[in-house]
């Protein structure tokens, strides 16, 4: 901060009233257009100004307010703003450029902006000054609502619009039942219309938020604390808090009290001057052509040509008005409705099955309004038509091209975040002018999906699409949705999810291609240390039967022969079950295993129990094989005993699963007959004790393991390679294998998080390895006895020739694909 | 494909036990010689080719997502409802529409010779 920051002598700044968005968006534009202009920024809130806009995911996912800053505290030094924080302006005149501060300091300016925000509205209805009646509005009441919502049965929110909603899904994520109660007779309805309304409910009681329509509350109920709700219709409800929600209204007094022209908002001209003429106003408290616009996207548009006004420019075009846009951020509901949807001739595409519904309002042959919800693709392009009324001659067509838009048939203009304004056009000069290779740089540069993120993955496209698939990215668990790793297991965490389709109905995650739910359910699994509800869908064929499929859609069975030594008994079974259930081949594999290709899904259950040896794990991205040599149990060369130590390094190894498989080995001199060099853990016996190497690999690549220690004892030796197992568990990307992952973070962290006892770190490691093997299912392959699923090994069960029933005509009418497909 | 028009030329041929097929998993099952890989999805039960067209992969085996199933040999991604291959490669396989009364999964036939009939090309959502 920069209060002491030295001004020229004698300027006056200016004056910038608000420490908000359009008070942050004023300031950056006044600074590219005058690095001098002294500029003065009062904050009402003891904090520097910050993404309101996003606050409502600070109360969903228990983030930290300090997250939403706009800008870093140095950025004020560096672009030279004086910041009063805290402070408010109790009285203005802007005919004398003088004003007073909450704090009794007088200040002088030369022009000001008014970026006064909006109060929320709090009906004047008995009970809403009671405890546990919030408003929804600044960090304060997100943190005080999560503590509300801590332990109460039942939380009240009034107000079905865009913030009262997202309000009940912030409740409803930290656990809290949590009932809407709305005026109207259906939710948002100045965005929305009936057909677009009719999926929202229920999908807004999908996620724990019950809805209560056509009910005017008229008094909250409770002595001390709210308790409750009576509605104008006699009714009553129980609950242990209320967040009231029913719209804002724009902060005129300041300006009234100067005596500048306000009606619902301070009123504005095309060049956002208020009736002083030397002070403009942006934002939420300003009015232009009558509309106050309780949304986010103008003010940028606003900001700039209030910077023109404020420093005597005619750059910009005047201010005409922008078209309204919002966007619901909840979770699981998509949902975007442009401009004005209401009235005129409609193209509407709705499939109720999918909980999808797009619709564009043409009036004269232009588009002057859109609801998309369920599937919310294009609504860019669709805003972008909308704001530069072009004429459609086939709505359906305008809705088809926009489901099919990618970024690159974005025209330059088109906005792609809303939150901090930024439009196609500076992104692509961005990654052109920057030479920006992936979207954290993107992001960083433009500030584009900086935001509420809901357009990250829009910015990805423009990325890929400017560089022409030239782009280092961070890998996605989900490609789908743009879902990293990180951010699934953040979700995880946060909401203590133990299922892949808890993670589904939050995020979406894994449900449209299904490519992702493997990694999925393993990031499940990991997070939860094995705790985790299996869900067998999630898993790769290999994981529901236990067994490798191979071309011919067999399975080769692979039993557990730890360290690849077995036994004349264990033989002879092997051959007794290949010759009775005619196994096609029998093989001896790389990891010094035996291999039975061939067997049909439904003879595994009865092989298995015919063999009674554990499953090897062969078909998992999990702890494979450790092989070893003969060690010193018969080599003539042998300095360590390879074979003990393999046993016991696969026996606390086996059952883990693993972000892929794991392959080790153990040998018992430097002449590395075991091959542990090329290995995900391999041990070579030295004089006095064990290296161990990680990160071979003799795939389709050959690398040589890194040397992560040497150690005296077979103990510690499998020690260590159990804690950098569990690192590896925890830190690699799905389908990563160890030389992959070794190389992308670097030896220097592995050993530090692996080696670094002091840090703590590695006893952290040891001990959530030890959680995550003590619920490690032992032997899969008894499910041969307890399966899962009563036909887990076998398809459906023929019912002859006979079969033939019906046909009740009723029956195959109500199948009948034409019908159905509606 | 007559399934819309004349029932007189259609029947239901009975699959098994809506049970048997647990939520988001396929299993096959065979119709006077046509072998099926019927579904439990989101929104009912569905039935497609069971060889996928690229290598004859098991697609009974593959992972299930709202609309798709992906063969678990090479990753070819095909769409529940229409049969067609769409991400991976070219090509389709048949599909079915599958009913369930009572618990019981029935597969709309031909009258004639008992094989399944094949489900109407779905028109584009409007």
């Amino acid at each position: 901060m920069s209060e002491g920051a030295a001004r020229p002598a004698g300027a006056k700044p200016i004056l910038v009233v608000g420490g908000g968005i359009a008070g942050q968006a004023v300031c950056e534009a006044l600074r590219r257009r005058d690095p001098e202009v002294p500029l003065v920024m009062v904050c009402g809130e003891p904090r520097l100004p910050y993404d309101r806009v996003t606050l409502s995911t600070l109360l969903a996912s228990e983030g930290d307010p300090a997250s939403l800053q706009l800008r870093p505290a140095e950025w004020y030094e560096d672009n030279r703003v004086e910041v009063r924080l805290g402070e408010e302006v109790e009285s203005i005149d802007p005919q004398a450029g003088a004003c007073r501060l909450s704090s009794g300091e007088a200040l002088e300016f030369d022009r000001a902006a008014l970026c006064t925000g909006s109060d929320p509205l709090m009906p004047p209805i008995p009970g809403i000054d009671l405890e546990g009646v919030y408003p929804f509005r600044g960090p304060e009441d997100c943190l005080a609502i999560g503590r509300a919502a801590e332990g109460a049965s039942r939380a009240a929110v009034i107000g079905g619009g865009l913030l009262g909603l997202e309000a009940a899904y912030g409740i409803a994520s930290r656990g809290c039942p949590v009932t809407v109660v709305h005026l109207m007779d259906r939710l948002m309805e100045r965005q929305l219309d009936e057909g677009a309304a009719a999926l929202l409910g229920p999908a807004m009681e999908a996620l724990g938020a019950e809805v209560l329509l056509e009910r005017q509350t008229e008094r909250i109920l409770g002595w001390a604390r709210a308790q409750g709700l009576r509605f104008a219709d006699g009714g009553e409800m129980e609950c242990d808090f209320v967040v009231v929600s029913i719209g804002i209204r724009a902060r005129t007094d300041l300006a009234r009290s100067a005596g500048i022209v306000c009606e619902r908002g301070v009123v504005v001209d095309g060049r956002m001057r208020t009736s002083a003429p030397n002070v403009v106003a942006v934002g939420e408290c300003a009015q232009h052509d009558g509309i106050v616009y309780g949304i986010v996207a103008p003010l940028h548009e606003q900001a700039e040509v209030a910077a023109d006004t404020l420093l005597g420019r005619e750059g910009t075009a005047p201010y005409g008005g922008s078209v309204m846009s919002a966007k619901l951020k909840v979770m699981g509901v998509d949902l975007v409705s442009i401009g004005d949807a209401h009235g005129g001739a409609a193209a509407i595409v709705a499939d109720d099955d999918a909980s999808v519904y797009r619709k564009i309002v043409v009036k004269d042959g232009r588009p002057t309004g859109a609801i998309l919800m369920g599937d919310v693709r294009g609504h860019e392009l669709l805003l972008e038509s909308v704001r530069a009324g072009e004429e459609v001659t086939d709505p359906l067509e305008l809705l088809a091209a926009a489901s099919r838009a990618t970024g690159a048939d974005l025209p330059d203009a088109a906005q792609v975040c809303n939150c901090n304004g930024v439009c196609k056009g500076a992104i692509v000069e961005a990654i052109e002018d920057g030479g920006l290779g992936s979207t954290a740089e993107v992001v960083a540069t433009t500030r584009a999906g900086s935001g509420c993120g809901s357009c990250k993955p829009l910015v990805t496209e423009i990325l890929h699409f400017v560089r022409g698939g030239d782009v280092e990215e961070a890998s996605f668990l989900c490609p789908c949705l743009k879902q990293t790793r990180e951010e699934l297991a953040a979700t995880i965490r946060g909401h203590g999810f133990e299922s892949v389709t808890e993670v589904a109905a939050q995020c979406g995650t894994g449900r449209r291609c299904g490519a992702c739910k493997p990694g999925l359910a393993y990031l499940i699994s990991e997070i939860n240390g094995n705790r985790h509800r299996e869900e067998r869908h999630a898993r790769f064929i290999n994981d529901r039967v236990h067994a490798n499929i191979q071309r011919d859609g067999t399975f080769s069975v692979v039993p557990r022969i730890r360290g690849g030594v077995t036994s004349p008994a264990e033989l002879r079974r092997i051959a007794d079950v290949a010759e009775k259930y005619e196994v096609p081949m029998v093989k001896l594999t790389g990891g010094q295993r035996i291999d039975l290709l061939g067997v049909a899904k439904e003879d595994l259950p009865a092989i298995w129990e015919e063999l009674d040896m554990p499953s090897g794990h062969a078909y998992a991205k999990a702890v494979r094989t450790v092989k070893t040599c003969v060690g010193t149990d018969f080599c003539r060369f042998g300095l360590g005993d390879s074979i003990a130590a393999g046993i016991e390094l696969e026996r606390q190894m086996e059952g883990l699963y693993t972000p892929h498989k794991v392959k080790s080995s153990v040998s018992g001199c430097p002449r590395n007959c075991a091959e542990s060099y090329v290995k995900d853990i391999g041990f070579v016996a030295v004089e006095g004790g064990w290296e161990i190497y990680v990160g071979g690999a003799s795939g389709s690549r050959v690398r040589k393991g890194d040397l992560l220690a040497t150690v005296p004892t077979t103990e510690e030796a499998i020690e260590v390679a159990l804690t950098f197992l569990q690192h590896y568990r925890e830190n690699a990307e799905y389908l990563e294998r160890t030389y992959d992952f070794c190389e992308r973070v670097g030896m220097e962290a592995i050993e530090r998080a692996v080696l670094d006892e002091e840090s703590g770190e590695p006893a952290r490691l040891r001990e959530r390895f030890r959680i995550a093997k003590a619920a490690v299912e032992t032997d899969p392959w008894l499910e041969r006895r307890d399966p899962v699923h009563p036909r887990q090994f076998v398809g459906l069960e023929p019912d002859g020739e006979a079969a033939l029933v019906g046909p009740p005509a009723e029956a195959v009418l109500a199948g009948a694909p034409a019908e159905d497909a509606r | 494909m007559t399934a819309s028009g004349s029932t007189a030329a259609t029947a239901l041929h009975r699959l098994g036990r809506a049970e048997d097929i647990p939520r988001f998993e396929g299993r096959t099952a065979t119709v006077a010689g046509v072998s099926l890989a019927v579904f439990s999805t989101e929104h009912g039960f569905v039935a497609i080719g069971a060889a996928c067209p690229h290598q004859g992969g098991p697609l009974a085996d593959g992972i299930v997502s709202e609309r798709c199933v992906t063969c678990p040999l090479h990753n070819r991604r095909i769409d529940l409802h229409t049969g067609e291959v769409v991400a991976g490669g070219e090509g389709r396989v048949p599909a079915y529409e599958v009913v369930e009364r009572d618990g019981d999964l029935y597969v709309p036939v031909s009258g004639v010779d008992g094989t399944p009939l094949e489900r109407e090309p779905l028109e584009a959502a409007t």
